[in-house]
């Protein structure tokens, strides 16, 4: 531990200067993304590997390992980045690291094999520049995360890190600082869209000490990880917006709640605030300012309902983290009945870039009533997959196709699910529609915290929708009768339709209870859980009608309503089908045609897959 | 003292007073489930929901935990707030068709048809147990388990509470408990053997009260048509 107090900004600015003039620009640095993403795909045995490799050759002392935050392209995990050349290599295993070692970092060759590869025109990109699925991104918020090993505070503030802390307790008032957060009109990125320097205003305002400040990262939405890279990669900007928000509102004690299935999260965070409290950003008169500000780490139980704040709140209190009603803002009375700001993860991430660079900057960034960047993970059937960071605005074309790469296996386009389990899925018609905050939900959808499932023509969208409900009723908190009572009905009512025993009025049911579930739930997981079931009937309605009149589906997904049947012209009677068939319901002599037995078949798809022919077909 | 209008009518209302206790200061019946005098403010069964706002702007919210505020505009029988109750009735009644008190709520608000699968539970979660051992007995012998479908009450892990006294209080609040309706059994879910008068109602005006009861009972929930293939937002879904 330094045992250093940074006293002053320029202080600070001292520190900067000497942790730079102890680094060697011109040293060789591989940058290994350390993030959930990559440890699963191996990054870890990647990582002793090079240590390894490097004290072999005698290089140690020559090359710097940098265990790094998510650089956002997960599908194509491991990723490495050599500096200051800044080779970008793709997908490193284990056995490429010798290679690595011994080509580029000894011989200063590139490993071609490992550079980005364009499917389509089998051009090679060296630089991160070149690469198509970073391009047409706008990485404010993430892009420092290749040159930050999380754990070390000094590389945070190599780059520039909690300067924007030291200009806020140095120059501006907090009041000013409200303003300035008003005047940038950065918006809540959890899911509502409120304007975060209106509600700091009114935490400021309301009566009642001490008030406090919380960090939501309670990110639950399948298939959602902007939080957890945020969090993992570069603790300390959200740690510094934090600070900045505390000091505007007048806060003395904050909250970082992390779900507690995120330890890589909770580890790096909890390293964060050690480090920041040594250098005295945290703690008792932060940087000679007089202002006292300490935060601490809470891990939920991972609850999905527990993302919503009075529920986050209740959780943090102890209790069971379920809603309460909220006619009474938390802003005015959270936590323990006192005034309490809750924010996203991003939404505090934003914050040191506003003080740094301007309210004038971050506006000229998206669109008019939703300025900034928005981190979206881009997940589902999409050839790129991972988080990208666009600015608002950006149409949703841009982000599947340019930044995406399309969709796998030349399959066509059908829907996009914005926002969670509780937005809704946008059909092609709409691809064109600009990302933002009203755009989204004057479609049906919303922006969520912004998770982004893509879904081929091989998906059955009354499945989609009840998948969604089904995870819904799973983590309704079950207190109030419309969300409880109603998800269940409406998780029963998709059911059914998928199983081939929906009815007429069905839809209409499902409309008329989504309406009061609309109105009548107390919070909001309750008020938009409606939300893919209407935009699946609205756009997709034909869907619904095809399970529920011709008892089909269209997609080929709801087992009880396709048959696997066996195409005589083109069956050769290989017998490939036959032998791995589960159930024994293929029948058929070599070079025979072959039958299947709708009896027996469990309609797992295996004869689908395995036949060369096509000859296996679904009706 | 605060002044609010109610269905049209100016009001004067105690500051400190919910919308529902205004309500039934001023003799308008709201039904509600989870609500008791003596006990706080649940907002669990949502029955006892009004449309506060104009145009745009209006909402539902439950009258039982809202603070009446100066200006507040409230509608207790809109058809949004009848819609809204009809539907939670027949949710409540496909979950526990035993209840009397469910049965003749449904009764007088004319649910003549459950489209639910019915479930036949003993206990409708309204919490009102909960809260009478833990505030007016002081006990905390009961509470919530469980999240979502497996909500339950149950005294804490599941074993015989060494703090309850058997005053039964619990049962005495219990709006399933109290009173088992004797009438047919499924697929007539809706017993209906209570109902028998037919009110009268003025229709169509949600600013002018019923002069015979504020049941909602004559009300006809019209189906909700959205628009096909338009946009829409979400305070626009309204019926009609």
């Amino acid at each position: 531990m330094s045992g250093r107090r940074i006293k002053s900004a320029p202080d600070l600015e001292k520190l900067r200067q000497e942790v730079i003039s102890k680094r060697d620009p011109k040293k060789t640095r591989v940058a290994i993304c350390a993030g959930t993403g990559c440890l699963a795909l191996g990054a870890q045995k990647v990582i002793t590997t090079f240590k390894e490799e490097l004290k072999k050759q005698g290089l140690e002392d020559t090359v710097e390992i940098r265990e790094t935050g998510c650089p956002g392209f997960c599908e194509k995990g491991t990723i490495i980045v050599i500096y200051p050349e800044g080779f970008y290599y793709l997908q490193v295993q284990p056995g490429d690291v010798p290679e690595i070692v011994e080509e580029t970092l000894i011989e200063k060759k590139l490993v071609e094999r490992l550079l980005y590869t364009d499917s389509v025109t089998n051009e090679k990109a060296i630089y991160e520049t070149e690469i198509p699925f970073y391009k047409t991104q706008m990485r404010l918020l993430i892009g420092d995360n290749i040159n930050i090993d999380p754990k070390k505070i000094e590389d945070y503030i190599a780059l520039g890190g909690y300067s924007a802390l030291a200009k806020v307790l140095s120059e501006m008032s907090p009041e000013e600082v409200i303003e300035e957060v008003k005047r940038a009109n950065l918006r809540g990125r959890g899911g509502g869209g409120f304007p975060a320097g209106r509600k700091w205003g009114t935490t400021r305002n309301a009566p009642g000490e001490p008030k406090y400040v919380i960090v939501n990262c309670d990110e639950g939405d399948p298939g959602a990880f902007m939080d957890r890279a945020l969090m993992e990669g570069n603790p300390h900007s959200v740690i510094e917006g934090l600070i900045i928000g505390a000091y505007a509102i007048g806060a003395c004690e904050g909250y970082i709640y992390v779900r507690e299935e995120y330890p890589l999260a909770v580890e790096n965070t909890s390293i964060a605030i050690e480090q920041a409290r040594d250098y005295g950003l945290l703690g008792r008169d932060i940087m000679g300012s007089g202002f006292d500000f300490d935060v601490k780490i809470f891990r939920g139980a991972g609850a999905f309902v527990s993302g919503e704040s009075s529920a986050l709140m209740s959780s943090l209190e102890g209790k069971v983290g379920a809603p309460k009603p909220k006619y009474i803002h938390t802003s005015v009375k959270g936590l323990w009945n006192k005034p309490t700001n809750l924010n996203n993860v991003e939404t505090w991430a934003n914050v040191p870039l506003i003080i740094n660079k301007g309210a004038d900057w971050f506006t000229s960034i998206g669109t008019e009533r939703s300025t900034g960047t928005k981190i979206f993970s881009l997940v589902g059937k999409v050839n790129n997959t991972g988080l990208v960071e666009v600015p608002m605005g950006i149409t949703l074309r841009e982000i599947i196709y340019n930044i995406g790469g399309g969709i796998p296996g030349n399959k066509k386009f059908k829907a996009v699910q914005t926002g969670g389990p509780s937005g809704g899925c946008i059909p092609e018609g709409f691809i064109d529609t600009p990302v933002d905050f009203d755009e989204l939900t004057k479609l049906g959808s919303m922006m969520g915290s912004g998770g982004m499932i893509v879904m081929d023509e091989e998906t059955c969208m009354v499945d989609v929708a009840r998948y969604f409900t089904d995870f819904l009723v799973d983590e309704s908190c079950g207190k109030c009768v419309p969300c409880r009572e109603g998800l269940e009905r409406m998780s029963e009512i998709l059911t059914d339709i998928c199983e081939g025993e929906g009815k007429e009025g069905d839809i209409e049911l499902l409309e008329e209870l989504a309406v009061v579930m609309m109105d009548a739930s107390m919070c909001a997981l309750g008020r938009t859980a409606p939300n893919p079931v209407l935009t699946t009937i609205q756009y997709f309605r034909d869907e619904y009608d095809a399970h529920i009149e011709e008892k089909k589906c269209p997609a080929h997904v709801c087992k009880a309503l396709i048959e696997y049947y066996i195409e005589a012209e083109k069956c050769t009677g290989c017998l490939a089908c036959l032998k791995p068939c589960p159930e024994g319901a293929i029948s058929g002599e070599k070079e025979e045609v072959h039958t299947i037995n709708p009896e027996k078949c469990s309609k797992c798809g295996i004869c689908y897959d395995t036949c060369k022919f096509d000859a296996v077909i679904i009706r | 003292m605060k002044k609010m209008t109610i269905n049209g009518i100016v009001t004067q209302v105690e500051d400190y007073w919910s919308i529902l206790e205004a309500c039934r200061f001023y003799g308008i019946d709201i039904p509600s489930l989870c609500y008791h005098d003596g006990l706080s403010p649940g907002g669990i069964c949502r029955l006892c929901v009004v449309e506060i706002g104009k145009g745009e702007r209006a909402k539902l919210v439950t009258s039982c935990n809202y603070p009446v505020e100066d200006g507040l505009v409230v509608r207790t029988h809109s058809e949004r707030v009848i819609r809204a109750r009809k539907m939670l009735v027949e949710l409540l009644l496909a979950r526990c068709p035993s209840s009397k008190t469910l049965q003749d709520l449904a009764a007088k608000m004319g649910v003549q048809r459950v489209r639910f699968k019915v479930k036949n539970e003993n206990c409708i979660l309204c919490g009102l147990c909960v809260r009478m051992c833990a505030e007016q007995m002081g006990a905390r012998a009961i509470g919530f388990a469980g999240r979502g479908i497996n909500r339950r009450v149950t005294p804490p892990f599941d074993i015989k509470s060494e703090v309850c006294r058997k005053c039964g209080a619990c049962m005495y609040v219990c709006p399933v408990c109290q009173l088992r309706c004797q009438g047919p059994e499924p697929p007539n879910v809706v017993c209906g053997a209570c109902m028998n008068v037919e009110p009268v109602c003025l229709q169509d005006n949600e600013d002018v009260m019923c002069y015979l009861d504020t049941c909602g009972w004559c009300f006809k929930v019209k189906p909700v048509s959205l628009k096909k293939k338009s946009v829409y937002g979400k305070e626009k879904m309204e019926g009609g």
